[in-house]
C-alpha cells in the first residue's frame, strides 16, 4: 500500500524526524519474463511505464535503466515547457503534453513544481519578426495561446532585457505563451517512478541492455548486465543512445547524437520571473527556485557521446546573454554540463513501431524533449499497448523518412536546433 | 573541443572546422532507379556509432578543404586522418 503525500503525512513524519518515510519505489531484481520492457529510465520511459499500467492495465512490465533513474537528459535539461510549435502535428503533440502537465502534480500526488511563468521568444531581425508572427497565428488556429509583443511590451514583461536599438542584435519584438513555463525535472522522473511502482511496475536500475534477441522479424527478449529478460514487447526510450540499441537489433535510425550544454549561475535573489529564449543569438535563460540562472547553450556539430561539449559554444551563449542582460555581467557560473541529444533530420521526434514486431522506438527528441515528457509517455504507451499509434503521434512514425512526409520543425520551431 | 591535424595545414583548434557527418556514404549511381527505401537509406539513415566512427570534416576557417577522420565518439579521440579519395585505414 502506497502512503499518500499530504500536509498530514508531512506533520506525522516530522514528529519522527523524517526517518520513517516509506520508500518511493522498490529496488527489485528482474523477473524472468515481462509483458513489456521499457529500455531507459528517464522521464519519458518512466511516464511510458506509468501510462501502460494506468491506462492499459499492463502491470507486469519493467523499466531497465543502465544508471540511475533520471540521471540522463531528464536531469540535464533546462526544464522549459511550452507548446508553441508551428506545424499542426507538433502543436497537437506538444499541447497534449502541456495539458497533462497542468494537472500532473495532483495526478501523481507528487509536486513536480510546474510553474506557468510564461515563455517569451525574442525576434532580432525582420525575418524573425515575420516568422514569429506567422507562428503566433498558427498557434492560435490550433487553440494554443500565443501573443505577439512589441519591443515596449517585451521590456514591460521582462524589464531587465536590454531593448536599446543600438545593440548588435536589437530586440524587435517577441512572442509570449503564458501557459508555458518550467517544472522540477528530477521530480518528474521520481513522481512517475513512484506512481508506476505503486501499480506493480519493476524499476530496475544499474541494468544495462547488452543485446536484443530476435526471432526472425519479432523480438524475444533483452540481454542485460543482470541476465536475460524474456519479453514480446520492447519500448526503447534511450535518448542519445537510441542508435546504440537500434544497432543491437539491426535497425537503422535517422539519428545523430550530439552534446548539448547547459549551465547554472550562483544563486541570487529573484530577478527574472519568466523564461526568455532567443533563437537568433541562441540564449535561453530562466531562474530556478533556488535562485540560480539556468542557461541553455547550443549543440556541437559533430557526433559525440562524451556529455561534455565545446567551450566556444558556452562562450557564444554567454556573449549573447550579456548583451541582452547587462545586469548579469558580474554573475559567476557554478556548474556546466552536457547531455547527449539524438537529433532527427527534421528535428521532430519518432514515436513509432518499427519493421521488427514488438520493437518500438521513442527517440529523436533532440534538444527539446523534456517539455513533452507526459504526452510522450501517454502516446508511446498507447502505441505499445495497441500496436498502433495514437492519432496524435501517427505523424511521428519512422516511415516518414521513406515517404518524405516530414514534420519539418527545423527552423520552424521557436528555437534553433 | 579538441585539436585536429588538418592534412594540409597542420594542427589547429577544432573551432576552425566543420563536421560533415558520416563518411563513405556513396552517392547513388543511378538515382532514377532508386526505391523510396533506398533514398531514405542514402539521405537519412546514419550509423551514429558510439565508438570508432568514420567521418568527413571540412577546414571551414582555414584551407576550406575536406578530409576524412577516424574518431572514437565515446571519448573524442582522433585515431586517424586521411585525405579524400585515400583508402580508409584498416581498423
Amino acid at each position: 500500500m502506497r502512503n499518500k503525500y499530504s500536509v498530514f503525512s508531512l506533520i506525522k513524519n516530522a514528529l519522527s524526524y523524517h526517518e520513517n518515510w516509506q520508500r518511493a519505489w522498490k529496488d527489485p531484481a528482474p523477473k524472468k519474463e515481462y509483458d513489456a520492457v521499457i529500455v531507459g529510465g528517464g522521464g519519458h520511459g518512466l511516464a511510458t511505464a506509468y501510462y501502460l499500467a494506468k491506462k492499459h492495465n499492463m502491470n507486469n512490465i519493467a523499466v531497465v535503466e543502465k544508471g540511475w533513474i533520471g540521471g540522463g537528459n531528464t536531469g540535464r535539461n533546462t526544464t522549459i515547457i511550452r507548446s508553441n510549435y508551428l506545424w499542426d502535428a507538433s502543436a497537437g503533440l506538444y499541447d497534449h503534453a502541456l495539458k497533462i502537465w497542468e494537472g500532473l502534480s495532483q495526478e501523481l500526488n507528487y509536486n513536480v513544481m510546474f510553474s506557468q511563468r510564461g515563455v517569451m521568444n525574442l525576434a532580432h531581425n525582420l525575418q524573425d519578426v515575420r516568422d514569429l508572427k506567422r507562428r503566433t497565428h498558427a498557434n492560435r488556429l490550433n487553440g494554443i495561446d500565443a501573443v505577439y509583443l512589441s519591443t515596449e511590451e517585451v521590456k514591460k514583461f521582462c524589464p531587465i532585457i536590454n531593448t536599446s536599438p543600438d545593440i548588435r542584435y536589437p530586440v524587435l519584438g517577441g512572442t509570449l505563451q503564458r501557459r508555458a513555463g518550467t517544472a522540477r525535472h528530477d521530480a518528474v522522473a521520481w513522481g512517475y517512478a513512484r506512481g508506476a511502482d505503486a501499480m506493480g511496475v519493476d524499476i530496475i536500475q544499474n541494468c544495462e541492455v547488452k543485446g536484443i534477441k530476435r526471432n526472425g522479424d519479432s523480438v524475444e527478449g533483452i540481454e542485460t548486465t543482470k541476465g536475460f529478460i524474456k519479453t514480446k514487447k520492447i519500448g526503447v526510450v534511450a535518448a542519445g543512445h537510441s542508435s546504440v540499441i537500434a544497432n543491437m537489433a539491426g535497425l537503422r535510425l535517422p539519428l545523430e547524437s550530439k552534446p548539448l550544454q547547459a549551465l547554472v549561475s550562483e544563486p541570487v535573489k529573484p530577478i527574472i520571473d519568466t523564461v526568455v529564449m532567443s533563437n537568433a543569438v541562441h540564449a535561453y535563460v530562466s531562474q530556478s527556485d533556488k535562485g540560480e540562472l539556468v542557461i541553455g547553450a547550443g549543440t556541437d556539430d559533430y557526433v559525440s557521446y562524451t556529455q561534455k561539449g565545446s567551450h566556444q559554444i558556452v562562450e557564444g551563449t554567454l556573449n549573447a546573454i550579456l548583451e541582452l542582460y547587462p545586469i548579469f555581467s558580474r554573475m559567476r557560473m557554478l556548474r556546466q554540463w552536457g547531455g547527449i541529444v539524438d537529433i532527427c533530420p527534421d528535428a521532430s521526434p519518432i514515436l513509432s513501431k518499427t519493421s521488427i514486431k514488438g520493437l518500438y522506438f521513442n527517440c529523436g527528441w533532440g534538444t527539446g524533449g523534456f517539455k513533452a515528457t507526459p504526452g510522450s509517455g501517454d502516446l508511446f504507451a498507447h502505441t505499445i499497448a495497441n500496436d498502433e499509434p495514437h492519432k496524435l503521434n501517427a505523424a511521428f512514425n519512422l516511415n516518414r523518412f521513406v515517404s518524405g512526409d516530414l514534420v519539418d520543425e527545423h527552423g520552424a520551431a521557436a528555437v534553433a536546433h | 573541443m579538441f585539436l585536429i591535424n588538418c592534412p594540409y595545414c597542420g594542427e589547429r583548434d577544432q573551432q576552425e572546422f566543420k563536421a560533415g557527418g558520416e563518411a563513405h556514404i556513396e552517392r547513388p549511381k543511378q538515382p532514377t532507379e532508386l526505391s523510396d527505401d533506398e533514398w531514405a537509406e542514402y539521405l537519412f539513415m546514419r550509423k551514429n556509432i558510439k565508438g570508432v566512427q568514420f567521418e568527413r570534416w571540412n577546414h571551414a576557417h582555414g584551407c576550406r578543404k575536406w578530409f576524412n577522420m577516424v574518431r572514437d565518439t565515446s571519448n573524442d579521440e582522433i585515431k586517424a586522418i586521411y585525405k579524400m579519395g585515400e583508402k580508409p585505414p584498416a581498423q
